[in-house]
């Protein structure tokens, strides 16, 4: 099957195609909004911050193509990172700015977490989830299980049922949302060895490919 | 639960992997590429790589090594030496380190800690500060791998870094590097209460008592190991260990010590190099 990746043109996405492409996928790497057109996947890489990355998508013409690719042709997608956060209604780095509003609202601000918890932004290094629903992406995945996290952003207020599970950093946090075929997660899978590879697998399987084990 | 990370630094030198004490008498330790695969069986938390004769030489980190490290590896690791632009740093992340460090050019110019955050995040902005105590009980930060007296505190250089957008410091004790007679807790406690940032704590890990002891008494949030984690025993013979589970466990709580991927630990986990 092909995941196509958005290159924002903002950094490593290697880390994401070799991660794909050891699991049997042929990874594009799209830096053109036409190309989203062969994709039986799609991933919306986590790079950047939020008002720049809208704004590239929205200059380069990537806002029709992807509403067309994952609202009318419900083509699976999985945002990392950043990309998760772009799926929400709106975002509060750098400036008040519209998201891609799949996920039925959700706001992404500054992680606050209190003073007395001593947890310091950014939140960089391994966590655990708890889960608040089960789900096919997190099928597999030991409690217990953790995860790389490099953020210091979240998303916020979002509709209860999207949430897979959150993370504690101080406060508790979204940290894996799915709304039918759209699914996102704040940390790196990619950069989360065994448990990250069994999570980018079982997305491959929902979105109807037969990855390798 | 946010865990604590034990994160092997790596110093690339002319001959390859290199390790000393105290900056100094550095001896070859082996290839860095191997050393890198085998910390990724390991399940590290993360790896700094640091090209240390970079900044002497006046050029930049070799990024072949940072090439193939991120092609034969899946962990976090972040890569520095001679970085001197956002190009520069533009070519080590593209070239498939995640996060980038910089020392020598961080101490004398802020704004390229503040163009690399604006341009990549603060995230991926590792700020290494490198300082020594002096006999009256302050600090001295030097630069150029150790070789270059600042005048500068390194507290100073902590907060103006963590201002111009730094998202971490690693902050090594020169005089305890490589002597594995534990972190300079004083050293690490000054900078962790001066920043809101985190910090790594490096110079000194020589058990897993120690990484502790920073952790808990010094308020780092992770633990920088070099000749730890690439020397075995009281004659420094080379080989590649990195601290169990089960070890980190005795020593932190157990809820802050990642559970790697609850699978068998790999069998080149102690490989020679």
């Amino acid at each position: 099957m092909n995941v196509t990746i958005v290159d924002y043109g903002a950094g490593n996405l290697g880390s994401v195609t070799r991660a794909f492409e050891s699991l049997g996928a042929a990874v594009t790497l799209a830096r053109d909004p036409a190309e989203l057109s062969g994709a039986d996947a799609i991933v919306l890489p986590g790079v950047g911050a939020f008002a720049e990355a809208m704004d590239f998508l929205d200059r380069g013409g990537w806002l029709p193509h992807l509403n067309a690719a994952v609202l009318e042709r419900r083509v699976p997608v999985l945002g990392i990172c950043l990309g998760m956060q772009l799926m929400a209604a709106r975002g509060k780095e750098g400036g008040d700015t519209p998201g891609l509003n799949w996920l039925g609202g959700g706001v992404v601000r500054r992680l606050n977490p209190p003073p007395e918890s001593a947890a310091r932004l950014p939140h960089i290094g391994w966590n655990d989830l708890i889960r608040k629903q089960e789900h096919p992406l997190l099928a597999g995945i030991p409690e217990g299980a953790t995860f790389y996290f490099a953020h210091s952003y979240h998303v916020d207020d979002l509709p209860e049922p999207c949430v897979l599970c959150r993370s504690a950093h101080g406060l508790e946090f979204v940290a894996a949302v799915a709304r039918d075929h759209i699914l996102g997660v704040q940390f790196h899978p990619e950069k989360s060895y065994a448990n990250g590879m069994r999570l980018l697998r079982n997305f491959l399987e929902t979105a109807g490919g037969n990855p390798r084990a | 639960m946010h865990k604590v990370r034990v994160i092997p630094v790596l110093l690339l030198g002319e001959r390859g992997l290199e390790k000393g004490v105290g900056f100094r008498d550095r001896v070859y330790v082996g290839c860095p590429r191997n050393a890198a695969r085998v910390f990724n069986a390991h399940r590290v938390d993360e790896l700094v790589l640091l090209d240390i004769v970079a900044t002497p030489a006046g050029r930049l980190t070799r990024v072949e090594y940072v090439r193939d490290i991120a092609r034969e590896t899946t962990m976090p690791f972040a890569a520095g030496g001679g970085i001197r632009s956002v190009e520069d740093m533009r070519a080590l992340l593209e070239a498939g380190a995640d996060r980038v460090v910089l020392n020598t050019a961080a101490v004398e110019s802020p704004r390229l800690i503040e163009a690399g955050a604006s341009r990549f995040g603060s995230q991926c902005m590792l700020v290494s500060i490198d300082a020594v105590r002096l006999p009256d009980g302050r600090y001295e930060v030097y630069t150029a791998c150790g070789t270059s007296p600042t005048g500068l505190d390194p507290v100073e250089t902590a907060r103006v870094a963590e201002a111009a957008g730094a998202g971490e410091l690693l902050v090594t004790a020169i005089h305890r590097d490589g002597t594995m007679s534990g972190y300079d807790l004083d050293l690490i406690r000054r900078v962790v209460d001066a920043v809101n940032i985190p910090v790594i704590a490096g110079g000194g890990a020589g058990s897993a008592e120690h990484i502790a002891e920073v952790v808990l008494q010094g308020g780092a949030a992770a633990a920088a190991c070099g000749a730890f984690v690439v020397f075995y025993g009281k004659r420094r013979t080379v080989l590649i260990t990195y601290p169990t589970v089960t070890d980190l466990r005795a020593v932190l709580p157990a809820e802050r010590v990642r559970d790697r991927d609850l699978l068998p630990p790999p069998d080149i986990a102690s490989a020679r190099l």
